[in-house]
């Protein structure tokens, strides 16, 4: 049974085929990045991972289950998680509140816990607590101490971006969706997150399905690259074989640029 | 013209415009009955010179804006000269235009249109004086007026607040002089005092002084007493500090709990009064204030339960058969009933954008309300005759007739849904609410069942409400359509929205405030709702998130103007660690 | 395949959307039961029909004539004006004074045409500057505040409105004198309808008219387009956005003060302060209707309700053997409100902004 697969996936938009006949997968422990000019899709494929939109036909099979037509939060509790593009935090809960509600769906308690402070309701919330402030600590110092306490949106940029994916890392997922995650850091910065997502799945254990542009980071981190362009996957490999591919090249810097450096 | 005389008129203006305005609607009239100081001064006039004096001071406040621009460190002063002239202006214009409709009432026979311009209120616009000598007088006092609201401007900070202070005090205590009376006059305490103080209308002028000058030295002295409580405090072991703050929640509820004896039987129906919409606000605080879903036909909820309570306990036989149980047996299945009636109105309205599922549950609302009035369902609901013959409430062999009675219930119900409100805002369910109003895609992103949590906040709202309603019916004996109309909703979101949304604390205030005042002093009955509007109209342009606001809240709402500080500071203080992205 | 199938159903399956699709089918039921046994009781002739559908267009032109003040303001700011009941009726209250002074002094029998076109002038102006009032003074300074504020002090401003005018003119009901000329009834290919209504639907039919005019050919309403589309590029433009806001605002303002009038002439009776709440939900059904935003969608939006709620207790309730079906009237409307919101919020013609996701 393969961990997470999509076959023949198709979305349209209207007129517009935003995804065509895709086909994916993702072993268990791999990171995969998926790359692609704009307006690909590769971001579309996100949403229809995580059910915010319907597939026009096709499947997505995460460890046995069809993840299509399920609501977004069934899919999160079956242990997929994302980041999103441009970075949606909840700007005015506390750091440590973004990341507790990543643990939301892994908690059990109700109403009736809460009113009633049963034993097991605060042993839940103990918890949940301990576990999101162990994935900010991931981080370094940046999101702990008395950050915990201050509003998401006292956060610089590159800390918002690491605030979203430990929120993301909270709800205990086992593939992690990562969308552009360094898009708008500076260089050091940039490498620094190479390298935890490298660690994510070291010492974390979760398998990654990244979007990326900047390629020093798909060299960096990728087991195994997909290329999308106006929908359709158009090659897949290690990066060297993905960077040297004429089509993909082609896709990026259009045909004509591709020929030229072709003869240079 | 210089900047002051020229601002002078301009905020005279505007000043004059709302003069008239309240003049116009009656208010003027109303505030009159009702004496501030015994033979001084009443509401009506208060009213009028509060008007003149704050246009007087905004009048100065805008010429300081004017000559000091925002980005300019080097503040210029007014000087006292300036502000006294420019304040006067700005009295002077506001009587002139109080003196022109008191000049024009009689012979342009204003009042067969604007029906409150009657003798009463010329005779409060020219000072009792009539017209001539009146309106001199007008000019003159308005003059003086406006010029002390222009120096208040000017004062130090210190004489500001202590002036302030006084006036509000006095004109606090002068509203509520009746009930001072009442509490007051009691065998325990020796008659010189109330009479020192008020009187049968409004303060004694003894009384006023005594108030003001007692004001002005909490004002000026206040802060360094509560510095030099709060340090006493903290210096206690922990187990001291606990103690203390025990004790005062212990003296809180003892007040609570004696209230009804100290003041009353009439300001304990207003307790009581208030308690329906405490309840009700805490309520509408879970589905407005906590899960963002802007309910205005929360009435509905109301409804619901006052009439099933009335439908399961009344003795009338005609509806429905008689099942005439007791109210404590019908409780639980009343609050069940609402609780699925929440749920029925949640579940169609769970996709819709906020304008639009205001408008719905409006809607809803309103149906309900024809409905309950119409014939088709008068063999169960009693149509415009609604239900009758509810019993009252009963423990054994105690029954629940008075409001000091009744206010016990309510005191009980307040507190055990306060201490379900505290307990579920700061749990995995209130994060959730939260997160799903900031921003409801990611919620459900992060696991959030967002359909299970928008109809558990309707169906916690809804059971809230139904209890409100339950004792109502029981309350009333008798249940009409009528009292279950869009306004209650309306009241309900105000007192939220003053008290802040999402704030605990804020509900009660808000509740005191916008349902307490108009109960005690019937001037306020008569624009509640005038007043209400204006207040929801200037806090969502001042103060949107209310005057006791849960932190988030003011947080969520001053974005922009935290974003913008955010940067400024930024944009100053130099760069710790070029490089480090912290 | 039949996994697709499966899934594809599955998809759409919840508690939720299970009492939705109940509720849709029940009301249909509902509606189509109703309707088939009044028509086959027989009860009312073609000719009742008739006029019930004439006095359904005649009132759903006031409708039409509020709606549009509704769109109009919802395609610029995307606010809905939940005052707007009250501009409608600030100008009504207002030109009934001078419709009473043209009575008692004869005026109005002497010059019913004249007296009549001063009522609209005033009911016009008094509708405009409390529109203008609320926008400059209410909803100016909350441009860019989060949607629910906006709304909230709308609400606010509703409250405000009609208990000020209370204060102003009193609380009686009062109602407007009745005009002779419009008295009676003409004979139209056999069927008797009332003169006033015919009036009124004309008339607001050249309203509408005009303000299609007005939109699509001067250069104000291609600005006023032009904000609707884009407020940033059109101020980019050079177009001066306030103004063109304050523009939408009096428009509004002046369609509804003359709503103000024509229900005076139609329906005389019920001027009050508070007369503007349900006309005010009514309309903006009527805008909901048509495609909020959608100008074309307001007019169509607010002659269907009109005519839906002047056959519906008849045609649907009686039907259903509801007694007292014709009180039920503005409960129909209503109803018909939280429908188009619940299933199509929309609208029959399609909004031009669709609703918001991800």
């Amino acid at each position: 049974m393969p961990f997470f697969e999509c076959k023949d996936l198709v979305k349209d938009f209207g007129g517009l085929r935003a995804v065509n006949k895709l086909n994916l997968h993702v072993e268990e422990g791999e990171i995969v990045s998926l790359i692609g000019p704009n307006g690909a899709g590769k971001t579309t494929v996100f949403n229809l991972i995580t059910g915010f939109y319907s597939p026009d036909s096709g499947e997505i099979l995460f460890e046995g289950h069809n993840l299509v037509g399920m609501p977004p939060h069934k899919i999160t509790e079956l242990g997929i998680a994302r980041t999103f593009q441009n970075v949606r935090l909840f700007p005015n809960m506390t750091i440590l509140e973004n990341a507790m509600v990543g643990q939301h769906c892994r908690g059990r308690s109700g109403v009736w816990g809460a009113i009633l402070g049963l034993p097991s309701y605060r042993a839940e919330e103990a918890r949940i607590r301990k576990i999101a402030e162990e994935q900010l600590a991931f981080f370094g110092t940046r999101l702990i101490g008395y950050r915990l306490e201050q509003p998401a949106s006292s956060l610089s940029y590159a800390n918002r971006r690491r605030l979203e994916i430990a929120r993301a890392m909270a709800t205990q997922a086992k593939l992690l969706l990562l969308d552009e995650p360094t898009a708008g850091m500076n260089p050091k910065e940039t490498a620094e997150l190479t390298e935890l997502i490298g660690k994510l799945r070291d010492e974390r254990g979760f398998t990654i399905l990244v979007i990326e542009h900047d390629m020093r980071v798909v060299k960096g981190v990728s087991d195994r690259v997909i290329v999308l362009d106006y929908g359709s996957k158009i090659a897949e490999g290690s990066y060297e074989e993905i960077a040297h591919n004429e089509r993909v090249l082609e896709a990026y810097l259009g045909k004509r640029a591709t020929q030229a450096e072709a003869e240079a | 013209m210089n900047t002051g005389t020229k601002l002078g008129l301009k905020i005279g203006l505007y000043g004059g415009i709302i003069a008239v305005y309240v003049s116009v609607i009656g208010m003027i009239e109303a505030f009159a009955e009702r004496d501030m100081i015994r033979g001084v001064v009443s509401l009506g006039h208060v009213l009028l010179f509060t008007i003149i004096v704050t246009t007087g001071y905004l009048a100065v406040r805008s010429l300081d804006q004017a000559i000091n621009p925002a980005h300019v460190e080097d503040k210029k002063k007014i000087s006292r000269g300036q502000a006294l002239f420019t304040g006067l202006i700005a009295g002077l214009v506001v009587a002139a235009m109080i003196a022109i409709l008191a000049l024009i009432a009689e012979p342009l026979k204003v009042r067969e249109v604007l029906v409150n311009v009657s003798p009463a209120l010329l005779e409060v616009l020219t000072l009792g004086q009539g017209i001539p000598t009146g309106a001199v007088l007008l000019l003159v006092l308005s003059a003086l007026l406006g010029a002390t609201g222009g120096l208040i401007f000017v004062l130090p900070p210190i004489g500001r607040k202590a002036i302030t202070s006084a006036f509000i005090w006095v004109v606090f205590l002068g509203m509520l002089s009746d009930l001072i009376r009442v509490t007051l006059s009691r065998p325990s305490i020796p008659s010189a005092i109330p009479r020192l103080l008020v009187t049968s209308n409004g303060l004694s002028v003894s009384g006023a002084v005594i108030v003001a000058v007692a004001a002005a030295l909490l004002a000026i002295y206040g802060r360094t007493w509560q510095a030099k409580a709060r340090a006493k405090i903290e210096s206690l072991p922990l187990s001291g500090q606990k103690a203390v703050r025990y004790s005062g929640w212990g003296l809180v509820l003892l007040l609570l709990v004696f209230l009804p004896g100290i003041v009353g039987r009439f300001p304990s129906e207003v307790l009581v009064n208030i308690g329906f919409y405490v309840l009700m606000g805490f309520g509408i605080n879970i589905v407005v204030g906590m899960a963002g879903m802007l309910d205005l036909g929360y009435v509905a909820f109301f409804a619901v339960g006052a009439y099933s309570m009335a439908l399961l306990t009344t003795s009338d036989a005609r509806l429905l058969g008689s099942i005439q149980m007791n109210f404590w047996t019908a409780l639980p299945i009343v609050i069940v009933i609402t609780g699925l009636a929440g749920l029925l109105v949640g579940a169609p309205v769970l996709k819709m954008r906020g304008d639009y599922l205001a408008i719905v549950t409006l809607g809803f609302g309103e149906i309900a309300r024809f409905l309950a009035l119409s014939d088709w369902f008068k063999p169960w609901l009693g149509g415009a005759q609604g239900i009758i013959k509810i019993p009252n409430i009963t423990i054994g062999n105690f029954e629940f007739i008075g409001p000091q009675q009744l206010y016990y219930l309510f005191l009980v119900a307040s507190l055990i849904v306060l201490f379900i409100s505290y307990r579920v805002k700061s749990s995995r369910v209130g994060r959730a609410w939260v997160a799903m109003r900031e921003d409801e895609d990611v919620a459900e992103a992060m696991g959030i069942n967002t359909v299970y949590y928008k109809l558990l906040a309707f169906g916690m709202g809804a059971m809230i409400a139904s209890v409100s309603g339950a004792i109502f019916a029981a309350k009333l004996g008798t249940i009409y359509p009528h009292s279950f109309n869009v306004f209650v909703s309306i009241t309900a979101l105000s007192l939220l929205i003053v008290g802040g949304m999402g704030s605990i604390p804020g509900v009660i205030v808000g509740a005191a405030v916008l349902v307490g005042l108009p109960e005690l002093l019937r001037e306020f009955s008569e624009f509640r709702f005038l007043l209400y509007g204006a207040l929801l109209i200037i806090m969502m342009i001042l103060k949107p998130e209310g005057f006791i606001p849960s932190e988030r809240r003011a947080r969520e709402l001053h974005e922009e103007d935290r974003a913008q500080d955010a940067w400024l500071k930024q944009a100053v203080t130099p760069a710790a660690n070029p490089g480090s992205s912290d | 395949m039949i996994d697709v199938v499966r899934t594809r159903f599955m998809d759409r399956f919840s508690w939720v959307g299970l009492l939705l699709w109940l509720l849709r089918a029940g009301v249909l039921i509902l509606v189509l039961w109703g309707s088939i046994n009044t028509l086959l009781s027989g009860k009312y002739s073609i000719d009742n029909w008739i006029s019930l559908i004439i006095a359904g267009l005649a009132q759903g032109s006031i409708y039409a004539l509020i709606a549009l003040g509704y769109s109009l303001v919802y395609g610029i700011l995307f606010m809905i004006n939940f005052a707007h009941g009250e501009v409608f009726m600030a100008g009504a209250f207002t030109a009934y004074f001078v419709a009473r002074y043209h009575a008692s002094t004869g005026f109005l029998e002497r010059n019913p045409l004249l007296s009549v076109i001063i009522w609209l002038a005033v009911a016009a102006l008094v509708s405009t500057i409390v529109a203008v009032l609320l926008e400059r003074l209410a909803y100016r300074p909350l441009r860019n505040a989060p949607r629910l504020v906006p709304l909230i002090t709308a609400i606010g401003a509703s409250f405000f409105l009609q208990y000020t005018f209370r204060g102003l003119y009193g609380s009686g009901f009062k109602s407007f004198p009745e005009i002779e000329p419009l008295q009676g009834t003409w004979s139209v290919a056999g069927v008797n309808v009332s003169i006033v209504q015919v009036v009124v639907l004309l008339a607001a039919v050249v309203l509408m008219i005009g303000l299609n005019w007005f939109v699509e050919r001067t250069k104000t309403g291609k600005a006023m387009r032009a904000v609707a589309e884009d407020k940033e590029i059109a101020a980019l433009m050079g177009i001066d956005v306030d103004r063109v806001i304050v523009t939408t605002f009096a428009i509004g303002g002046l369609l509804a003060g003359a709503a103000g009038i024509f229900r005076g002439l139609y329906q005389p009776q019920g001027i009050s302060a508070f007369m503007g709440f349900i006309p005010g939900l009514k309309a903006f059904t009527a805008a909901v209707l048509g495609g909020i935003g959608n100008i074309p969608g307001a007019m169509v939006g607010g002659l269907f309700l009109g005519v839906f709620e002047s056959i519906g207790p008849n045609l649907i309730l009686e039907g259903l053997g509801i007694p007292g079906a014709n009180q039920l009237r503005d409960a129909i409307a209503i109803v018909l409100l939280v429908f188009v919101l619940i299933f199509r919020p929309q609208g029959i013609l399609g909004e031009r902004l669709a609703e918001e996701k991800a």
